[in-house]
């Protein structure tokens, strides 16, 4: 192994720090800055001619020019390996509750795997086989999940297998085969390896387009606006429109193998909330604690800034490792407007020429490249994996026409946009519906896979309701020009149905024990009712009969979401509901 | 100022601006203190020989020959209960008078709290102002603002709700304040006889404007001494955050950064979430903290940066303003947001506060509509008609903050409200709290 390149500091600008490196330096190599005796962890971002631009994971202070630095030769990579579901990372993977007392002293690291503990693997292949990298060799069970341990990934080329060790008990970092090359090269195998978090990782056979419904529980997403397994989406809103209450609802509630949480550049309290809560949650569709399937990436917002980039992608990379053992991930970043922002700090620092908004001229290529490592993937076995993601983003004044939003618009093919006038009147979710979209729907291998495995109207019944939705909305518009006295009849009754698909398909009370989570056979069966309503006619005598009547039928039918479903309230708000209906009827035929 | 001996000493100064000067220096040390002229100063960069220092008090009147002595420490403060019933200006020297303990202190501006070894925030802060109780509901560890136009009497009411939280220490850190509101809180903290719970750092309108960038260390790190050392309830008081805002564009403008947003410095929102993250709840036994804010805007509006970046970062906002109907200052109940809120309503209050609230603002927005209606010259039904007198009631009962009730109280003045001017259809509460609450 070559000597490890050393350097001292020659300037320092808050984390951004000038090396003079006393020989070769590589791009996005990492380094450590000594200061006193913490050595802080730094990645080169930038060089010219003899200085190295190195941004610090750390406080600088006390740094001084002719601090000694050590470069590592390495990027900074990730620990592939079990044991990584229901870990507390930061932004560098490091395991925070291995680190002592309240304070997150700088300079300190911890491990990420636990070297002692002990996994009972199974091989999944045999002595003689040819192999290639991220082939499944074995398997252990990581929390009743089945952890596949893949043929190192910077393996090039096929390899055949010399030994594998039989089934047993063995720790991560075990020799748990050899491999051998064509020219004949031994290499042993542990269950642990590491990866280059820039990098994606592709050890798959190919992507295809995404077709599963990926489902949430949540009304306003599987019904009017879907999001597919391997899909992409965003969520843009001003402060307090609930973009992270959405998010949460989505960890807890999506039909995922593995969720990864980044909270990057947000709230403590609320990584605080998913510690706190999901240990006593269950996973609603295999009974595990939500816990269990769930990595949580904390760079919070007081925490070093540099790392904010580096935790989406330390993310990004562990859903990647996970969608290879044929798992369906669910990736979350909250919020990606921070990484942004960590990227314009540091670019502004470097004085580089700067783009719209002081941003990086880079950034929307930078956000197109990162949601393009989500997708549903074949793997060489067959089996197929997936990582959905989907990010939030923070747009400065909560006006979208700024650059994160313009450019995660051009990268994400799911809209979700949460509006400050639905939130302020507590219309939660706060997702604008007629802004928002999923243009999954538009997908022919979508249509059909809804149509034969979810519901045969399911797509019909997401376009009806936003036919209906934009009806009322102009009708809406009509009343609010006119006055209510100026126009038909017709048109407060498309104003109120609009508005009783709003207050029972798309609101939802995310704090409500039964209405957070509304399974797709009673979105259909709710989407059905409403539909039929909208398709009645109803004769009133004069509009001041309308809105008191929609209130009592939206009445029963919110009084229906708050209970368990076929349970005799269920069924006793119906029977109101039923009987609200018959007076119409009657007065029809009066 | 002590200065140590063998300290470094220079007398060339290359460059002076408003807030920073520049000079050759070697064995300088980043973020470490200096006297430039006996004023403090900090380094904020250092490019080979050429370091940056930050100069707190201002730069008129220095000379390029001014005396520069680097003090090889940090920012730091004695923390202690020698400092309760103090109040002391941004240096942390007495504004009093009496003297203090010299000697070393605790390095302000600490790392940050380790987000496994917090506790969710789980304690009502009940105020008995039933627009923050009943729709904004407080928590212990929570940290919050009051978005405010300078006009408002802000200061007034965090006074209040700094009285009533039941906390073990008050913390107060003043930026850019007027010397009439200085006078006010000590007053005001006298009268209530807890000047034994209170220490104060004051940085007036008479003060330099960068000195204000030092105030709000200067209480956390106290704060922090109290709740994690002693396990105390601390309440921190920063106002006004906007002032604090300035300054930092004023410093960074002088560094030649790029500015983004409203001339406002890119790292704005890291700058300022570096301070609100301080509030902390701490595991069983443990203390916490809790910050109560001033953010003033500009004429209500919240999209300008300093505003918007603070609603990223805090766990909610309390918007006052003046109702144009009942000429009272309110709560607004659509602008104003406790996201703490869910931890303890219908929890450690009674069981149908959340949706008590939630009803409640949606009727007023029903309201604010026919309001709207009205206003453009148009009919309005009997239902807008009955939703404006429930409005301008509510508005009267509950948000106005010249109202105090306790929770039960709130309760039920909001039940008698809906059953005043609604049926119960159009109120539409989940059944089982109909059944027990609807006046009958
Ligand atoms: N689906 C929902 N149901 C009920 N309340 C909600 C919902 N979504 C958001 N809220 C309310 O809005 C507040 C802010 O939501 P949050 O997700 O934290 O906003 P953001 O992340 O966009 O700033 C929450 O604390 C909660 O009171
Ligand atoms: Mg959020």
């Amino acid at each position: 192994m070559a000597a490890l390149t050393r350097g001292t500091v020659t300037g320092i600008t808050a984390n951004l720090v000038e090396i003079r490196p006393e020989g070769p330096v590589r791009q996005n190599e990492m380094c450590t800055v000594e200061a006193g005796d913490a050595h802080l962890l730094g990645e080169v971002i930038k060089v010219t001619g003899d200085t190295a631009f190195v941004q610090v994971f750390d406080s600088t202070r006390g740094l001084t020019v002719g601090s000694p630095v050590t470069f590592s030769g390495e990027r900074l990579v990730v620990h592939l390996g079990p044991g990584i579901l229901s870990k507390k990372y930061d932004g560098l993977q490091n395991d925070l509750d291995k680190f002592e007392g309240i304070f997150l002293q700088r300079g300190l690291s911890s491990e990420p795997l636990d070297a002692d503990q002990t996994w009972d693997f199974t091989p999944l292949a045999k002595t003689g086989d040819e192999v290639r990298a991220g082939d499944w060799l074995g398997e252990v069970d990581e929390h009743g999940l089945p952890h596949r341990i893949m043929v190192p990934f910077a393996l090039e080329g096929t390899w055949t297998i010399r030994s594998v060790v039989p089934a047993g008990t063995y720790t991560i970092r075990d020799e748990i085969a050899v491999l051998v090359s064509a020219s004949g090269r031994e290499t042993p195998v542990t269950m642990v390896q590491t990866w280059p978090v820039k990098e994606p990782l592709t050890v798959y056979a190919h992507k295809t387009r995404p077709y599963k419904l990926l489902e949430t529980g949540i009304r306003i997403v599987d019904t009017l606006h879907p999001m597919l397994e391997g899909g992409t989406g965003f969520i843009p809103g001003p402060f307090g429109s609930g973009k992270t209450v959405l998010q949460q609802a989505l960890a807890k509630q999506a039909d995922a193998d593995v969720v990864i949480v980044a909270a990057c550049g947000e709230r403590a309290n609320e990584v605080v909330e998913i510690f706190t809560e999901f240990p006593e949650l269950d996973d609603p569709r295999t009974g595990r604690s939500l816990i269990d399937r769930t990595v949580i990436i904390a760079n919070t917002s007081s925490m070093p800034v540099a790392a904010r980039e580096a935790s989406v992608y330390t993310a990004m990379t562990l859903a990647e490792y996970y969608r290879n053992m044929g798992l369906r991930v669910l990736l979350l970043a909250d919020s990606t407007s921070r990484w942004a922002q960590a990227l314009r700090e540091m670019s502004n620092r470097l004085e580089d020429l700067p783009g719209p908004d002081a941003f990086p001229m880079d950034l929307s290529a930078t956000i197109a490249r990162f949601y393009s490592r989500a997708g549903m993937v074949g793997l060489s076995n067959g089996k197929t994996g997936s990582v959905t993601f989907i990010g939030t983003v923070s747009p400065a004044g909560g006006n979208f026409k700024e650059p994160v939003t313009e450019a995660t618009r051009k990268a994400a093919r799911c809209f979700y946009a949460l509006n400050q006038r639905r939130a302020d009147s507590k219309r939660y979710p706060a997702v604008e519906p007629l802004e928002s979209y999923s243009k999954y729907l538009e997908y022919p291998e979508f249509q059909k896979y809804a149509a034969e495995e979810v519901s045969p109207l399911w797509i019909d019944h997401a376009r009806e309701l936003a036919n209906l939705l934009l009806k009322g909305k102009e009708a809406g518009d009509q009343i609010n020009i006119l006055g209510d006295d100026g126009v038909s009849i017709d048109n407060h009754l498309d104003f109120w149905k609009a508005e009783l698909i709003d207050f029972v398909l798309l609101q939802q009370d995310a704090f409500d024990p039964v209405d957070q989570l509304c399974p797709l056979p009673r979105q259909d069966a709710m989407s059905r009712l409403v539909l039929d309503i909208c398709h009645r006619h109803f004769s009133f005598n004069d509009f001041q009969g309308v809105r008191p009547y929609f209130k009592r039928l939206i009445n029963s039918f919110r009084q229906m979401n708050y209970s368990e479903w076929d349970s005799p309230e269920y069924h006793h708000h119906y029977q109101d509901l039923t009987g609200i209906l018959a007076e119409q009827a009657t007065e029809m035929a009066l | 100022m002590e200065i140590r001996p063998f300290a470094k000493r220079f007398t060339q100064l290359e460059d002076i601006t408003r807030a920073t000067c520049t000079l050759r220096a070697s064995g300088v040390h980043n973020e470490e203190l200096a006297l430039v002229d006996g004023q403090l100063a900090q380094v904020v960069r250092i490019k080979k020989d050429i370091v940056t220092l930050q100069i707190f008090a201002g730069t008129e009147g220095l000379s390029n020959q001014a005396e520069v002595v680097f003090l090889g420490r940090y920012p730091n403060l004695r923390v202690g209960p020698h400092l309760l019933g103090r109040f002391l200006n941004a240096y942390g020297q007495p504004l009093d008078g009496a003297p203090l303990p010299e000697g070393e202190g605790t390095e302000l501006g600490g790392p940050s709290a380790n987000p496994v070894r917090r506790a969710q925030p789980s304690e009502p802060i009940l105020t008995g102002l039933p627009g923050i109780d009943l729709n904004n509901t407080l928590v212990g560890g929570q940290k919050i603002p009051f978005f405010a136009d300078p006009d408002q009497p802000y200061n007034e009411v965090m006074a209040m709700v700094a009285l009533r939280a039941k906390a073990d220490r008050i913390i107060l850190g003043g930026m850019g304040l007027s010397y009439d509101d200085y006078v006010y809180f000590r007053q005001t903290f006298r009268e209530a006889g807890v000047l034994d719970r209170i220490i104060a750092f004051i940085n007036t309108t008479q003060d330099q404007p960068v000195e204000r960038l030092l105030i709000p260390d200067l209480a956390l790190t106290t704060a922090e001494h109290f709740a994690v050392e002693q396990g105390e309830k601390v309440l921190v008081l920063l106002t006004d955050m906007t002032l604090y805002a300035d300054a930092l564009s004023i410093v960074a403008n002088r560094m030649d950064q790029i500015p983004s947003k409203d001339s406002m410095p890119g790292s704005l929102y890291s700058d300022l979430a570096r301070i609100y993250e301080k509030s902390l709840q701490l595991p069983e036994g443990g203390g916490s903290i809790t910050i109560l804010a001033v953010t003033t805007l500009n004429q209500g509006d919240i999209t300008h940066a300093i505003p918007d970046n603070t609603g990223y970062i805090t766990e909610g906002q309390l918007f006052l303003r003046k109702d144009s109907d009942t000429g009272k200052i309110i709560i607004d109940p659509f602008r104003s947001l406790s996201r703490l809120k869910q931890l303890v309503i219908g929890k450690k209050t009674r069981e149908d506060h959340p949706q008590v609230m939630n009803t409640a603002i949606r009727l007023y927005a029903d309201a604010q509509e026919a309001r709207t209606k009205k206003e453009n010259g148009f009919e309005t039904t009997d239902y807008d008609q009955r939703a404006m007198a429930f409005a301008t009631a509510y508005t009267r009962e509950i948000l106005a903050i010249d109202v105090t009730l306790d929770m039960d109280t709130i309760l039920e003045t909001v039940w008698n409200l809906f059953a005043a001017h609604f049926s119960p259809e159009e109120v539409a509460i989940k059944q089982e709290w109909m059944t027990k609450y609807w006046p009958s």
